[in-house]
């Protein structure tokens, strides 16, 4: 029978914090540049002309279809053989999560412009409204609204996902409990602690969606 | 003094001819209804003249000017041309004032008092000043539709285009909706109308035209068109249409 020890991590919880903190600097920085550059990759493939249709399908289709992790681990370690430049393990981990929350949420983006009235861009452009005015105006708020519950999930993954960037020796939650169980002999406490961490971090968040959802529901 | 010329217009979807080689000049102070059967292209032809829908052939000229085929110019165009929808095309996301501030501030770039007192104004003219602050979820077909009026009359249009204005509405909230329309004929308001409403057009039309098969069957005064039709299927159509009244 395993004896528990928490008392082992909760020695610990300086360099727990630490990664707490670096968890929360990927994810902000990845929910920021994934969820925007998603809209223009998103705009793209909402557009009917060749130019931005084409390249925005063929990044969707190659970030949709090749692990983060092999992302990550490519531009850490290959980028750099073939640039003339090294690259943090913070830039590796952010680039390969955010480009494939781009793909992901550029998807959400489309549908969720496409989903609007086609009478919405009548009203828009019959006003004199330029294709930007009325997409920025229009109907982007009414279809952020709709899309928000999506977008939200977005968010959640990405932050689970932010253990990924252990892989390349980024400090955030895992790669500390692993530093952790290695210096204590302590991996079942050490990973369950971070297992719990996230668990009280994204529990709310889930909540909220819940709630978002219900709100966004009733207004329709 | 003609302000709009359209010539040789066509249109067609995917290899269905809607308007075929349509010749209109509407002058200054005109009020035109197009009448027709479904499908006679009544709504294309409207969507035409402000180019929601990008015509294949033909000219249209505005003020003595062709207008091109450039993004930038067509969107000059539609500000121009106010354009009121069967399906009122309200964004539900703003107010009634909102609505109808939304052109001065995004295209006209008007600052916000203006825009706003602007916006009263157009909104207590269509009657609906105690509504300004209702979304468009809150009020009824009518009113949606007098809010769409004073939204395109805000741009201070040259030219008002109606497409069956009051076709979406229950019968009882069609007068409403007619009586604004008719006191901006008053105003001697340059307009094209699409309707059912034959009785309106008779009164308030200076021209009717019908449209059959995409091209202009029959055109001239009210009483011509509505009272003694020429044209077989004018009158057909006219009998279809007098079928039922009292």
């Amino acid at each position: 029978m395993h004896q528990w020890d928490f008392a082992s991590v909760l020695d610990n919880t300086d360099a727990l914090a630490v990664g707490a903190l670096g968890t929360l600097r990927i994810f902000a920085i990845c929910l920021v540049a994934g969820l925007s550059f998603g809209l223009v990759v998103g705009l793209g493939r909402y557009s009917q002309r060749r130019v931005f249709y084409w390249p925005a399908t063929a990044f969707v289709e190659f970030f949709r279809n090749t692990p983060v992790l092999v992302q990550i681990i490519w531009f850490y370690f290959a980028l750099p053989i073939l640039m003339p430049f090294s690259i943090s393990p913070l830039a590796a981990a952010s680039l390969g999560i955010s480009l494939n929350s781009a793909a992901f949420s550029a998807e959400i983006y489309r549908g969720g412009i496409q989903s609007i009235d086609r009478g919405q861009w009548d009203g828009a452009r019959a006003l004199g409204m330029s294709f930007l005015q009325a997409m920025r105006r229009i109907i982007l708020p009414q279809a952020l609204k709709r899309m928000t519950p999506a977008l939200t999930n977005r968010a959640i993954e990405i932050f689970k996902m932010s253990t990924l960037a252990s892989a390349v020796a980024y400090v955030e939650l895992l790669q500390q409990a692993k530093l952790i169980a290695s210096l204590n002999f302590n991996p079942i406490e050490a990973y369950t602690a971070v297992a719990v961490i996230f668990f009280v971090f994204l529990w709310p968040l889930v909540q909220l969606t819940y709630v978002l959802e219900r709100r966004l529901a009733r207004d329709e | 003094m003609t302000i709009l010329k359209v010539s040789g217009l066509s249109k067609s979807f995917g290899g269905n001819d809607v308007i075929r080689g349509i010749d209109l000049d509407v002058a200054k102070g005109e009020r035109i209804a197009v009448l027709g059967a479904s499908g006679s292209g009544k709504s294309t032809l409207l969507r035409c003249l402000n180019f929601m829908e990008m015509p294949d052939a033909g000219t249209i000229t505005l003020d003595g000017k062709v207008v091109g085929r450039r993004e930038a110019e067509l969107t000059l165009v539609r500000q121009r041309i106010g354009m009121v929808f069967q399906q009122f095309n309200l964004f539900p996301h703003m107010t009634a004032l909102g609505n109808v501030m939304e052109g001065l501030r995004t295209v006209r770039r008007m600052n916000k008092a203006d825009a706003q007192a602007r916006a009263e104004r157009e909104l207590a003219r269509v009657g609906l000043a105690d509504k300004a602050a209702h979304y468009p979820a809150h009020l009824s077909g009518g009113q949606k539709q007098r809010v769409a009026i004073a939204r395109a009359l805000a741009m201070d249009p040259e030219l008002l285009l109606f497409d069956e204005p009051t076709s979406a509405l229950d019968p009882e909230l069609v007068g409403e909706v007619l009586g604004v329309i008719r006191s901006l004929a008053e105003e001697g308001r340059t307009m094209l109308l699409v309707t059912h409403e034959l009785g309106f057009a008779y009164h308030v039309a200076t021209r009717v035209i019908f449209l059959a098969d995409g091209t202009i069957h029959e055109q001239g005064t009210p009483d011509e068109v509505l009272k003694h039709p020429k044209k077989e299927r004018t009158q057909a159509f006219l009998a279809r249409h007098k079928e039922f009244s009292l």
